[in-house]
């Protein structure tokens, strides 16, 4: 075990499997001068320009490229800076990454890894604060992953660097400082599709991911002070999802709250809603209940950002009330 | 054309040139005429009157060599070496056709030879073809890639980044803008600032040339030269081949747009009549020139009626390559 931050725990993750694999390479803006972020530092001197590739500011062309490359057998490692600014490159990744093995029949396929820092950042506003994961849910063909802890920020990012699969990796920028425990072991993974039980409880599920796997994580302390006791399910993946993981634990606790920070309206949330509700209504003591962000932008001035966060306090509030005073 | 097609290797090279543009033209015309018996089931986007671009660019390619094109690509894709008969079986979404009935005329692909897609999407296969060669280079492999566009392509933001994105990493990419002066129903002129693909290349210090692209030999052979050039090393380079779309945008398309008599006139450019007149000076008998077009006619309709009785894919299959992660098909995801 190290002690390391959720950013260098993704550093480390990326030079180990560059380590491992020849083919594997990652391309994007400022990379050679270790990344916006300081995700790539120290990667250059060790791999070398042409596997730690600057790139000019064209994202379709960073991500168009890596689909070609992928094709042509080599494992690109796409950096976008921000999820805002992926979305110059959505046809890149739906039309192209996404659909090409199916498209073709099978021919080819497109094992690369688009990160996308995601998430509200002190007065980022707009244009650098959104968590648009439910977008590429909803597409077939890609995975999307949202890890939560430096461990599996270091786990789950190997895990997509070995996939076939193109894979939409969502890093929280709020949590690049994170420190945490991480595994030393060049082969630890952490499997696509399983979920983390956080904590266990009797009285509410509560599924979150991301950065709200922490908010959630001091309501549901809270809530024990005040009696109740939560269980949190951090999905890591969201797709594929752990549905048995949830669904397990609501049968348990006949009480689901989900949780996110991205927008509540179509967000992924709803996903978990339906499928528990079409799985055991009658087992429900209370109504799903789904906390995310009102459907309004994200803005600048923090009175007007806070509008849009979901905070332990209201979580813990919603789960008292599904509780009730019994 | 060159002046003097009587030597052997070029009557030679001629013939062969005749006999692929003929299998092209045979094609699509059958194709045409499965839309019509309504067998064909999509959109289909002829390239009557083109077939020299894709003859003339591939007579230079190897089969390791990349090719990416568009949805105007059955000639692109013959001409790289794909099997007719599985192309017609993915027109007509049977089993078996080069993606199994998934794709269908925009999406054909054969990486057995190569082709790594027709796209639906304009100007998409730019970046991707910036892409493939940026990993040719990165694994210092020796075969280049060559993409295929149509001049509506320039106007899009993919064209900037994948040009510049080769230019900057020197990347053993040939850029062919195949200029058949329409983008669907609009010119392409009138929506187009500047002088156009060669100039736009330039600007990235890309070198390009222009060609007639209804003649055959001149595109074979600036082809050769950029080419050349690619195989050292020294970068992208980019062709415009200036040609006319003979028939409409899709096989559904009269293309009423245009007057009959512009369209005339270029039917008389047609690149497989100029390809056949050349042969005639040079002593090839009318008897010959005939049987290459039936020869291709007959492979065509032999491909048609095999790929008609070729079944569907069973529906199951709808869910098969989706991923292997999270599997539609899996229960415990
Ligand atoms: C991004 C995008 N916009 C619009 C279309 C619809 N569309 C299909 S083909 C076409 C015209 C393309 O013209 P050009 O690039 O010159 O190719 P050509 O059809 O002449 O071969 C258009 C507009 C598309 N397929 N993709
Ligand atoms: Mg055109």
């Amino acid at each position: 075990m190290a002690r390391l931050t959720y950013l260098d725990a993704g550093r480390v993750a990326l030079a180990e499997e560059m380590r491992r694999d020849p083919t594997v390479w990652a391309l994007g803006e400022d990379l050679g001068r270790g990344g916006v972020f300081g995700q790539y530092r120290g990667l250059t001197e060790e791999f070398g320009p042409d596997r730690i590739c600057d790139a000019p500011i064209s994202e379709a062309c960073i991500l168009g490229a890596a689909v070609g490359a992928a094709m042509m057998g080599t494992r690109p490692v796409v950096e976008m800076r921000f999820s805002d600014f992926a979305l110059c490159a959505v046809d890149e990744l739906v039309n192209q990454a996404a659909k090409a093995r199916y498209m073709f029949g099978g021919q080819s396929r497109v094992p690369v890894v688009v990160r996308e820092p995601v998430g509200m950042w002190r007065s980022s506003a707009a244009q650098h604060s959104q968590s648009l994961e439910a977008w590429y849910v909803h597409i077939p063909g890609l995975v999307v992953v949202c890890p939560s802890t430096p461990a599996d920020n270091k786990g789950l990012l190997k895990s997509a660097v070995r996939c076939d699969d193109p894979v939409v990796y969502m890093e929280h920028k709020s949590l690049w400082p994170l420190e945490g425990e991480v595994p030393d072991d060049p082969d630890f993974m952490v499997p696509l599709g399983q979920a983390r039980i956080v904590r266990e409880g009797r009285d509410v599920t509560i599924v979150s991911w991301s950065q709200q796997v922490n908010i959630a994580a001091e309501a549901a302390a809270k809530l024990a002070d005040a009696g109740i006791s939560a269980e949190l399910i951090d999905l890591r993946t969201l797709w594929p999802w752990d549905k048995p993981a949830v669904l397990a634990s609501v049968r348990k606790t006949r009480r689901l709250i989900v949780t996110h920070e991205a927008v509540s309206v179509a967000g992924f949330g709803a996903e978990v809603a339906a499928t528990v509700a079409e799985r055991l209504h009658g087992d429900l003591r209370a109504p799903v209940r789904r906390l995310g962000a009102p459907r309004i932008p994200v803005s600048y001035a923090p009175t007007l950002e806070d509008e849009v966060r979901v905070t332990a306090d209201g979580i813990a509030a919603t789960a008292r009330e599904m509780v009730g005073p019994g | 054309m060159v002046e003097d097609a009587r030597s052997n290797s070029d009557v030679e090279r001629l013939r062969r040139h005749h006999r692929l543009m003929w299998r092209i033209r045979a094609f699509e015309e059958q194709a045409l005429r499965g839309l019509d018996e309504k067998v064909v089931l999509g959109a289909i986007h002829p390239s009557i009157g083109q077939e020299a671009v894709a003859a003339g660019v591939c007579a230079n390619l190897a089969c390791e060599d990349i090719l990416l094109s568009t949805h105007r690509g059955h000639g692109h894709t013959l001409a790289k070496g794909a099997e007719p008969l599985a192309m017609m079986r993915e027109l007509l979404g049977r089993e078996d056709g080069n993606c199994g009935g998934k794709g269908g005329s925009m999406h054909i692909a054969d990486f057995s030879v190569g082709m790594l897609g027709a796209n639906g999407v304009v100007a998409a296969n730019i970046v991707i073809a910036a892409g493939a060669a940026h990993a040719v280079k990165l694994r210092q492999e020796a075969r280049v890639v060559c993409c295929i566009f149509g001049d509506g392509a320039i106007n899009r933001g993919p064209f900037l980044e994948g040009l510049n994105w080769a230019a900057v990493f020197r990347l053993p990419v040939l850029f062919v803008c195949e200029d058949n002066a329409f983008a669907a129903t609009t010119r392409t002129a009138a929506m187009t600032g500047g002088e156009g693909p060669i100039v736009r290349a330039r600007a990235f210090g890309i070198p390009g040339v222009e060609v007639d692209g209804n003649d055959v030999l001149a595109v074979e052979s600036a082809v050769a030269e950029l080419l050349g050039a690619l195989r050292t090393g020294d970068g992208p380079r980019f062709l415009c081949a200036r040609t006319y779309r003979l028939t409409g945008h899709t096989g559904a398309d009269p293309a009423t747009y245009r007057p009959k008599a512009e369209v005339e006139a270029r039917w008389k450019e047609d690149p497989i009549a100029r390809v056949a007149a050349h042969l005639r000076l040079a002593g090839v008998p009318e008897t010959e020139l005939a049987a290459d077009a039936e020869t291709g006619q007959a492979e065509m309709r032999r491909a048609y009626q095999q790929a008609v009785a070729t079944p569907y894919p069973r529906a199951a299959h709808a869910y098969a390559d989706v991923q292997d992660v999270g599997d539609p098909r899996a229960e415990a995801y």
